[in-house]
């Protein structure tokens, strides 16, 4: 195995697409050094890519905010236009490990691993976060909800890799939450994770809304018909019951050693509720 | 598999050392620099015994491979206490016996050092939050969260 | 020497005092040395092959490939070790559990082992050993396992304690039995009878240090071996046995170990690091990782238990019995059997009938951990009696109270009990400010108790006077939690002398005669009391230096205040005599002094604990947090109170987390799914409050300070006290521990059907 470490993307992606055999990008490693442990892992490369120029930094444009893959999580915590802007993806992406992960862990990383109870991905989800992935053949942007295919696999080519995350800069009147359950306080790989992005008109009725359910499934549910359950409300208690009961419809979680199907579907339900009641207050909802 | 050669800075020193390209930094400090204070209770990142700082930010030294270190600043256990006096975290961590069997101690301090640089005044539920990450099956916690919540007043000028 | 252990009240000046631990700077700066930390020249590093599989006959292992492998030094398999098969049976059960013979008996169970010169290679060879399994039908549930129709996991297996014995082998291993009474004429004078059904999943004692070791076999039948333990000389002859080593030769030195709680009183790892240096001739390095702890160290045992409990409307119980089923792991063992005995010791009952199961299972062999078996019984029992006092309509606490043993009481398990700490540990529950704290919304109270016996046992102490007068300390008990610190203060108090002038270390096995492992909350209990028989025996060769010194009959000097005095008014001019006086002149008068002790510390006293719980249960999640927790528990005499509440609080989270998430999860296909931090869930530093304590002190009449044993009782309340305390908060009782979020949402929306 060879550790390379690129000082640019074009090494980079030269480095991963000539490589015979597996080869792995390394930015945080909290998932990656976890997998090198197991005496099945094999590789033929690893590629750190946290010495090519910009890949640590948060840069703010005019229309988003771009997140460098290597942008570990703590740093998202810290940089206070994103976390005003999009507080459920930073409190998303600071739910992630202990303090000593958030010191290494990435969203792109999170992404990337395409576990489905990725706590991070829910959230870019539903913000409608876009991921630039650079190439063989030059660059591509793509939703992020279409890089994890299911768990462990992703639509990303061989050569491929995500440069940054971006996230728009949010209308007016809008804001987003995160939630998830986890039997302990910390430490704990989400059991359910629910996001909600909602835009309010000025009457504070809800003018559009996205919900993203994790680990749920073996990708984010991003459900339009628990969106729909919301939009034209004000969340009155109607609207939150039919969208708890949209958010359970529209998982289809599995019976593992982290919960029950009954117990994530209901669960789903009640996180859905009270995430919407969180992004609406956010947004500036009565 | 050949060895790699690293430059890095280890608790103010300059240090060079050759691992291989699987090889952790914890297993480096451990195996090939003799820095035995750090420990391995889970090579996963889930118990934090192995919990360093690098470039300020502290980490489990088993999720950091040895060639990162390059060109990077790493402080351990064996750096905390100045020459013969102990860094106020580890008196008070004797003091209020917030050790049982010790394992997890050297991970502890670490991580609270690192707290209270960032945060000289945590509360109570920041301490706890900020510890999560290292796991002790001895103490219940009591005595290790009173223990950081004691060397914080001390630091901070606030005598008992 | 005779040694007169008797309680005797007196002021105590050094015990009781809270100094800082003679450890503590090598802990803080990472200096100290734990079973990983220490290396040989020319060590090689071992690697254990696991099955996959949880009930497999082995047919062939084949080891040639990895034999070749270069880099590899030796590769061991069980034909490499003494066969054991007809031999004692226990033995038998420790050596296969280290390395299987003819079938692998649970996930994790070792079938080699590889010693090369470093991890990758040993990797490698691991990979190169092929064994073919043929894969039997498994069984990891204790109930499953119980059932006629069960597959059978030893064909050798006859239930043992039933007349007639069975005609065909099963998985209940043995029934064991005790009470007194007569409990039908029990329950029928009862007017309310509680009978209801509890189930306990399988827990890790968890401690944050892996097992290590290093061994050394040299040529000449020497072997040294360096090891996390709680009790290295009960390693040595496991080792010596298993092995045949002549015990002596085999010098092992425990290393400072990170937790053991009970998991490190077994043997599995050192009898193959120790075989491999035989082949190898060369030291062996052999550290386990996390999942390898997990999956094949020693946990705890599932449990099925039923409880029926009768009593009169007033609250006095009429009768009570309780039938347990324990998994030991594959290996028979006495885990239910213990559970029988401990599970109604706090009460004083007319009519009480235990009745104990021990069920094989594919999962790994039983270790004890932390008051082993007693936690489970206390949570069916403490549950039952708080289900009967609701009933009843009665105070919890004062149910307990008008039950409790006392003093003349005849325990359920057979002795009639001395002073003890039930009834006062109650007596300040109730009016404990907890008790009568507002409570919020979601919010529950629950409080339970809990009892252990605690050992005694083989101990030994030297204690070595040097010439400035200061004390070297030598123990045999491994210092798991402080001891060190403890037994300073005793050594201290009986010389009369000052703390820092003690230096306490524990002996490797050839320096020191045997003593017990560090288990049944006997490290301060036992070397307290042979440290306390040592310094006499020292302060006797002071005196009769003293006498020399002075010249003066040995009659007329007496020991106080850490001083020779001269009795009566004929020596008035004779000023006393320190032991810096004393040590100073020991060339002079007889050579160095020390006083040495090798006694059974007989008499431990039993161990009570009265827990209060408060949580906040989520209605729409199930998730529970620990908002308030007290425990009262007698220490008889807290030697450094700072660690007896160290004790108590940390058995306090032990049990909360086997109360709330911890538990082995098995797949269909008998494979343990949450090998590691990760998913086997141990409370974290925000899942806890502050843990109060209060310290009790009945003295133990069987100790000249009248110390009990502190260290495990506090994991026998929690499990009950939670469970009660979240049946009060969510108003549905759960009876399988652990009471997990969906577990606990599960039985609230089964309670909204109904």
């Amino acid at each position: 195995m060879l550790y390379e470490r690129p000082k640019t993307l074009q090494d980079a992606v030269g480095m991963l697409a000539e490589t015979r055999g597996k080869a792995f990008v390394l930015a945080g490693g909290t998932d990656l050094l976890v997998r090198m442990k197991s005496d099945e892992f094999d590789a033929n490369l690893i590629v750190d890519i946290k010495s090519i120029e910009g890949m640590s930094e948060i840069v703010e444009t005019d229309g988003a905010f771009v997140i460098g893959a290597a942008v570990c999580c703590a740093a998202l915590g810290e940089h206070e236009a994103l976390r005003d802007a999009w507080p459920g993806v930073v409190e998303a992406a600071n739910l992630i490990g202990s303090t000593q992960i958030q010191g290494r862990c990435t969203i792109a990383g999170n992404l990337c691993n395409a576990s489905p109870a990725a706590d991070s991905v829910p959230a870019l989800v539903a913000a409608g976060a876009r991921a630039k992935i650079v190439g063989p053949d030059g660059t591509r942007t793509v939703d992020v909800q279409e890089i994890p295919l299911g768990p462990g696999k992703t639509s990303l080519k061989a050569g491929e890799l995500v440069q940054s995350i971006d996230l728009p800069k949010p209308a007016p009147r809008s804001a987003d939450a995160y939630l998830r359950f986890i039997p302990r306080t910390e430490m704990d790989i989400a059991v359910v994770g629910v996001a909600v992005n909602l835009t309010l008109d000025a009457d504070g009725t809800v003018a559009s809304a996205r919900v993203a359910l994790g680990a749920v499934a073996p990708t984010v549910v991003l459900s339009e018909a628990a969106a729909g359950t919301l939009l034209g409300t004000r969340l009155e208690d109607e609207a939150l019951d039919a969208l708890a009961a949209a958010c359970s419809a529209a998982s289809n979680p599995i019976d593992d050693k982290r919960g029950t199907i009954e117990f994530r579907k209901h669960v789903a339900g009640v996180l859905g509720r009270r995430a919407a009641r969180m992004a609406y207050d956010r947004a500036g909802g009565a | 598999m050949s060895a790699i050669a690293v430059s890095t800075t280890i608790n103010g020193d300059d240090v060079e050392f050759l691992c291989q390209p699987d090889e952790t930094l914890l297993d480096v400090l451990r195996n090939r620099l003799g820095l035995l204070g750090s420990k391995e209770g889970c090579g996963t990142g889930d118990c934090g015994a192995c919990s360093t700082v690098m470039d300020g930010r502290v980490v489990c030294s088993c999720l950091v491979l040895g060639a990162e270190a390059e060109g990077h600043t790493i402080e351990t256990i064996e750096g905390m206490a100045q020459g013969k006096d102990l860094h106020p975290l580890q008196r008070k961590f004797i003091e209020h016996a917030a050790l049982q069997c010790g394992i997890c101690t050297p991970g502890f301090l670490v991580t609270a050092k690192a707290l209270l640089e960032v945060n000289p005044d945590p509360t109570e539920e920041e301490i706890r939050f900020w510890l999560a990450g290292n796991l002790c099956r001895c103490t219940g916690y009591d005595k290790i969260v009173r223990a950081v919540q004691d060397a914080a007043r001390e630091m901070r000028g606030e005598v008992a | 020497m005779s040694f007169d252990a008797t309680f005797q009240e007196k002021k105590l000046k050094s015990v009781g005092t809270r100094p800082l631990r003679p450890d503590g700077v090598d802990k803080v700066t990472g200096r100290a040395r734990y079973g990983a930390d220490y290396n040989m020249p020319g060590q090689l590093v071992a690697r254990v092959l696991r099955s996959p599989h949880a009930h497999a006959r082995i047919v062939r292992i084949d080891t040639a490939r990895a034999e070749g492998l270069k880099g590899v030094k030796a590769v061991i398999t069980a034909a490499d070790l003494p066969d054991l098969t007809n031999g004692n049976a226990a033995l038998f059960a420790i050596l296969d559990n280290c390395m299987a013979r003819t079938k692998a008996l649970y996930d994790g169970h070792a079938v080699a082992a590889v010693a090369a010169i470093d991890a990758k290679v040993a990797r490698a060879a691991l990979k190169l050993i092929e064994v073919e399994y043929e894969i039997l039908p498994h069984v990891v549930d204790v109930d499953a396992a119980a059932r006629p129709d069960a597959p059978v996991i030893d064909e050798g297996i006859f239930t043992s304690g039933v007349e007639p014995k069975p005609d065909s082998p099963s998985n209940v291993a043995a029934r064991s039995e005790f009470g007194h009474g007569d409990v039908e004429a029990g329950f029928a004078k009862a007017e309310v009878i509680v009978e209801r059904s509890y189930k306990t999943e399988q827990t890790h004692q968890g401690y944050i240090e892996p097992h290590a070791c290093v061994a050394n076999c040299n040529a000449d039948g020497t072997a040294d071996l360096w090891v996390c333990t709680q009790g290295h000389f009960v390693y040595r002859q496991n080792c010596a046995d298993l092995l045949g080593l002549e015990v002596s030769k085999l010098r092992v030195t425990s290393s400072e170990i990170g937790g053991g709680f009970g998991g490190k009183t077994h043997v599995w790892a050192e009898p193959v690091a120790l075989a491999l240096s035989r082949k190898a001739g060369r030291p062996v390095k052999l550290v386990m990782s996390r999942e390898e702890v997990f999956r094949a160290s020693g946990p705890t045992s599932a449990t099925s238990i039923d409880v029926k409990i009768g009593a009169t409307r007033d609250g006095r119980i009429t009768a009570a019995t309780s039938t347990l089923r324990y998994t030991s792991g594959p290996y028979p063992d006495t885990w239910a059997e213990i559970g029988a005995m401990t599970s109604f010791a706090c009460y004083d009952l007319e009519n009480v009938k235990t009745v104990g199961f021990e069920v094989v299972v594919n999962r790994p062999k039983v270790a004890a951990y932390r008051a082993p078996s007693a936690p489970m019984a206390a949570f069916a029992v403490e549950s039952a009696i708080d289900e009967l006092a609701q009933e009843i309509g009665m105070d919890a606490v004062e149910l307990r109270i008008k039950n409790a043993a006392q003093e003349g009481t005849r325990a359920s398990y057979g002795p009639v009990y001395g002073p003890i700490g039930i009834g006062p540990t109650l007596d300040a529950a109730r009016v404990h400010p907890h008790m009568s704290a507002p409570l919020g919304k979601n919010q529950g109270r629950g409080m339970a108790c809990g009892f252990w016996f605690n050992f005694g046992g083989e101990t030994c102490t030297d204690l070595n006077i040097s010439a400035d007068g200061t004390v070297t300390l030598a123990v045999g008990t491994v210092d798991v939690g402080g001891s060190r610190a403890s037994l300073s203060l005793i050594a201290a108090e009986e010389m009369g002398i000052p703390y820092d002038d003690i230096k306490a270390v524990v002996a490797d096995t050839a320096t020191l005669g045997y003593n017990d492992m560090t288990d049944g909350s006997r490290g301060t209990f036992s070397s307290s009391m042979a440290t306390i028989s040592a310094a006499r025996n020292a302060i006797t060769v002071m005196r009769e230096r003293a006498a020399l010194m002075w010249d003066i009959p040995v009659e007329d000097v007496y020991w106080e205040e850490g001083q020779a005095k001269a009795a009566g008014s004929k020596y008035g001019n004779l000023s006393p005599l320190s032991v810096k006086d004393i040590a100073a002149e020991a060339g002079n008068t007889g050579g160095p002094i020390a006083g040495h002790s090798e006694l059974v510390a007989d008499g431990a006293g039993v161990s009570f604990a009265t827990h209060i719980c408060d949580v906040e249960v989520d209605p729409e999640t199930g998730a529970t947090s620990i908002v308030r927790y007290t425990v009262i528990q007698d220490a008889g005499k807290a030697v450094h109170p700072s660690y007896v509440e160290g004790q108590y609080q940390g058995g306090a989270a032990q049990g909360i987390g086997w109360a709330l998430n911890e538990e082995y999860i098995y797949g269909e296909d008998g494979r343990l799914q949450n090998p590691g931090f990760l998913d086997y869930r141990i409370p974290v530093c925000s899942d806890l409050p502050m843990i109060d304590t209060q310290i009790l002190e009945i003295p133990n009449p069987n100790h000249p300070y009248g110390v009990r044993g502190v260290g495990e009782t506090s994991i026998v309340p929690p499990l009950a006290a939670v469970a009660n305390a979240v049946s009060n908060a969510a108003g549905v009782r759960l009876s399988h521990v652990p009471i997990s979020p969906p577990r606990i949402l599960a039985a609230l929306h089964k309670q909204a059907r109904e």
